[in-house]
């Protein structure tokens, strides 16, 4: 509270006085830099900080990944045995004994020895499914960009609790320590599950460490949601009824619901399997008259819902860049709004598709039945975007191609679902590579390239500079052609047959699974590619306007970067969040930004 | 930036010149938030202990009469009983504070504090001092403490029992001691003066926090004892 309101929240960084870089100035300026942020309780320093966690940790899972892609480049391959110290070993007759394995990184060795290369590529897909699901991609969106953009959006000075704001993120670094312990210590090799009795027997590695850090992370994901609920509930600026809000909160409002609601299973389920590990209370284990597939349901029961809780704050994003970069009122903005709630309550409802080959036919009938519902509100929010970009001035930004590509790819990842949910194609389907194009393409076809489109969107505003769109345009199709060159592939791969989580396959599988990998290259380029654009815009990017794109909702009529408190003056709502018909978007000039024709876009507002 | 400032002339108990945090548009609007976040939290801890119920559910239709012979034997009515009665007390006292906050009444607050605290570790040493430790002696840890051939019905589903036990009524009794130190905090602030009738959410949540733990017992003692 220094009383400086009009300073903007990043304004000190780097600039610690006069006494040059690592003067005892500068050192007493860094560190008292470092400290408020390490103690902030402004939302949008919290969600910047888990921004960068959560890049971090998705920079770390695509490392992983293009391992994994790299050990199918080739299929199995004959290898000489060799001891733990590195000797072939010969058979009685005196001849080398080889074996027939996927190898490409042979003699690993850990803290607890040697590693075939089976073993490590276990590893690797479980800490690629580990890093990319807890870490990554469930707290991505809420935490960071709801946690800049719900207070901006609904006109709030902060979110409803600050402190426990702090403390969840506090939570996700404590939780993350253990993920990273248990990496260290030997990874885990039960995939991203954790499987009983599998998980529960296993002797390799740490298991038991890696799952107290979900544990903790949970905690995390409930607190924030908490938070969230009660924000979105009590802070919205006066004048801003239910239907006024940004669909974008109304997304994050439904994603907080499940949170709060699926995340305490997990906990307890989680906790269930720690002591399972731990002293062996016999629930999950069938020696002891437990039940392993009551682990499923328990998993699953948080597990599915949690699919929501990467996908549906990804369509809030994607209503947010299409109508802003349409500059047009979004078609059934109230069926979007409801098929978010929508898709919140029946996710509780078809935990159970995950384990067609694990329950009895009765369940299946009905799981399957269910599945089909959650289909509904994703199409309607899928048509109504496809109806507001009919007949609109596009501005073909960054952020608009990424919300194209979000349609193609989630379109893909969306009807490849139904498959699945019926019951004769899904015993051909499960535990293949089908599976694996499928939830990729919602997850980093839909959720990811929805990230990447709400950095490009949101970029100018929270850190107050501009990118260079071009260069930026030309990597968005670089990241669109690799993703779908390595996942499409897959959906091949998977109907003849390719099961999932084998270092190895059969040479016939040989060229697609190239090509797949060759994908993974031009994606891992594309994103590379960003991640400079950006430097670059750090470094000397142009300054940015409060309003590059013409947005009408309240984020953009503040400061950019927003001011300490968010809003010189607590922000009064007049009109809706998409009233691009009757309103101009506050502080726009077209000339701010090349768009293709200014004039159609002036037309296109009545002007 | 918590921005709570009092003056340093002002007599009055700090209660009456309680500022609310500086992003509400005031203390209402704040007390309502805390409740509704409250309220969420109450949620999830039903929902946690939820995977408890499950479980025990489960087994229980699987395995009905290890399900009773093993309560029978393992499990003291009595003593759950009695843990069940003070925690209902407790529960009342907790109210009491909340009212006494309401009424302006320190002493109230603090002595009904006082008392549930009592409670509340009445409930620990009973349930430590009369169920956990002679059971760890008896060997009815579950796992690699475990006796194995005395039991009820001589099998491992014994010992389900018992695991379900020992994880539910450990986790309940965690929340119990952490209800300790909570209300305890509750005390301290009491006599500090910050509780008033226009300052008792802190108050009221950690009673809200109390109940659940309350009803989670309710539930667990039918089940575990009187099966």
């Amino acid at each position: 509270m220094s009383g400086d309101h009009d300073a903007s929240f990043l304004k000190p960084i780097g600039d610690f006085g006069d006494g040059g870089v690592f003067s005892a100035q500068w050192w007493r300026g860094f560190r008292t830099e470092v400290w408020r942020w390490a103690t902030t309780l402004d939302h949008k320093k919290i969600g910047l900080m888990y921004l960068c966690a959560v890049l971090f940790a998705f920079f770390l899972g695509g490392v992983v990944a293009l391992m994994l892609r790299m050990e199918l480049f080739y299929p199995t391959m004959i290898v000489d045995v060799t001891d733990a110290a590195g000797n072939v070993v010969l058979n009685d007759a005196g001849e080398k004994i080889t074996k027939t394995t996927g190898e490409l990184f042979p003699g690993w060795t850990s803290s607890k020895g040697p590693v075939t290369s089976n073993n490590f590529y276990n590893r690797l897909f479980s800490l690629h499914g580990a890093l990319m699901v807890f870490l990554f991609i469930i707290p991505a969106v809420p935490a960071a960009f709801g946690n800049i953009f719900i207070p901006l959006m609904i006109g709030a000075k902060d979110v409803a609790f600050p402190r426990l704001n702090l403390m969840s993120w506090y939570i996700y670094l404590f939780g993350g320590t253990f993920a990273v312990y248990s990496l260290l210590m030997g990874g885990v090799e039960t995939g991203w599950t954790f499987y009983t009795p599998y998980s529960t027997s296993t002797q390799w590695g740490s298991v038991t460490s890696m799952v107290l850090g979900a544990f903790i992370l949970g905690f995390s994901s409930i607190l924030t949601g908490m938070n969230f609920i009660v924000t979105v509930h009590k802070l919205r600026a006066p004048g801003m009824g239910w239907f006024d809000m940004p669909l974008f909160v109304w997304a994050s409002y439904a994603t907080s619901i499940i949170q709060v609601l699926a995340t305490p299973v997990l906990a307890i389920t989680l906790l269930m399997l720690i002591f399972e590990r731990t002293f062996r209370i016999g629930v999950f284990d069938p020696a002891l008259g437990g039940d392993p597939v009551l682990f499923q349901h328990f998993f699953w029961f948080y597990s599915h819902p949690a699919v929501y809780i990467m996908i549906v704050p990804a369509f809030g994003i994607v209503s947010e860049l299409i109508a802003v970069h349409c500059h047009k009122r979004l078609f059934g903005y109230k069926a979007i709004a409801f098929s978010s709630i929508s898709i919140a309550s029946v996710s509780f409802l078809i935990w159970g598709h995950h384990m067609f080959t694990a329950e009895s036919p009765a369940a299946n009938v009905v799981f399957s039945a269910l599945t089909f519902l959650v289909a509904i509100p994703t199409a309607i929010k899928v048509f109504n975007w496809i109806a507001t970009m009919y007949k609109a001035s596009v501005t073909w930004n960054t952020p608009m191609l990424y919300a194209m590509s979000f349609l193609f790819n989630f379109s893909i990842g969306g009807l490849t679902g139904p498959p699945h949910a019926v019951l004769s194609t899904d015993i051909h389907l499960h535990d293949t590579y089908f599976v694996v194009a499928h939830f990729h393409y919602v997850m980093m076809g839909g959720s990811v390239i929805a990230v990447l489109g709400a950095l490009h969107h949101w970029w100018p505003k929270f850190t107050g500079k501009m990118y260079n769109d071009k260069p930026a345009r030309w990597m968005a199709l670089l990241v669109f052609i690799g993703f779908n060159v390595t996942f499409f592939t897959q959906f091949f791969l998977g109907t003849q047959g390719m099961p999932r989580r084998y270092a190895t396959y059969v040479p016939e599988f040989t060229t697609l699974n190239q090509i797949s990998t060759m994908g993974s290259w031009v994606l891992a380029i594309g994103l590379f590619g960003h991640l400079l654009i950006f430097v670059q815009s750090l470094v000397s990017g142009r300054k940015a306007p409060p309003n590059p794109w013409g947005g009408l909702t309240l984020e953009w009529y503040t400061d950019a970067p927003p001011v300490e408190h968010n809003f010189a003056h607590e922000p009064v709502l007049t009109h809706g969040p998409y009233d691009y018909d009757l309103v101009v978007p506050p502080g726009w000039d077209p000339a701010d930004y090349p768009l293709p024709d200014p004039e159609l876009v002036r037309k296109a507002h009545g002007h | 930036m918590t921005s709570v400032s009092v003056e340093t002339t002002n007599t009055a108990e700090p209660h009456e010149t309680y500022v609310h945090q500086h992003h509400w548009r005031n203390a209402d609007d704040e007390k309502d938030a805390a409740k509704l976040g409250m309220w969420l939290f109450l949620g999830t801890e039903a929902l946690m202990f939820s995977g408890f119920f499950c479980a025990y559910a489960v087994f229980r239709m699987l395995y009905p009469d290890t399900w009773k012979q093993a309560s029978d034997y393992y499990l003291d009515w009595r003593i759950g009983g009695f843990n069940t009665l003070v925690l209902v007390i407790s529960s009342f006292t907790i109210v009491q504070a909340i009212r006494g906050a309401q009424l302006n009444k320190k002493m109230m607050i603090f002595w009904n504090l006082l008392a549930t605290n009592i409670c509340a570790l009445t409930f620990l040493v009973v349930k430590i001092g009369w169920e956990y430790i002679p059971k760890i002696r008896a060997g009815e840890l579950p796992g690699a403490f475990f006796t194995y051939g005395h039991g009820p019905t001589g099998t491992t589903h014994d010992h389900l029992f018992l695991g379900i036990y020992w994880v539910a009524t450990a986790t309940h009794g965690l929340h119990v001691l952490i209800g300790v130190f909570v209300i305890g905090w509750c005390m301290i602030r009491t006599m500090k003066g910050q509780f008033g009738p226009k300052n008792y959410m802190f108050l009221e949540n950690t009673g809200l926090y109390w109940h659940i733990v309350d009803v989670i017992w309710i539930f667990l003692f039918p089940m575990l004892y009187l099966v």
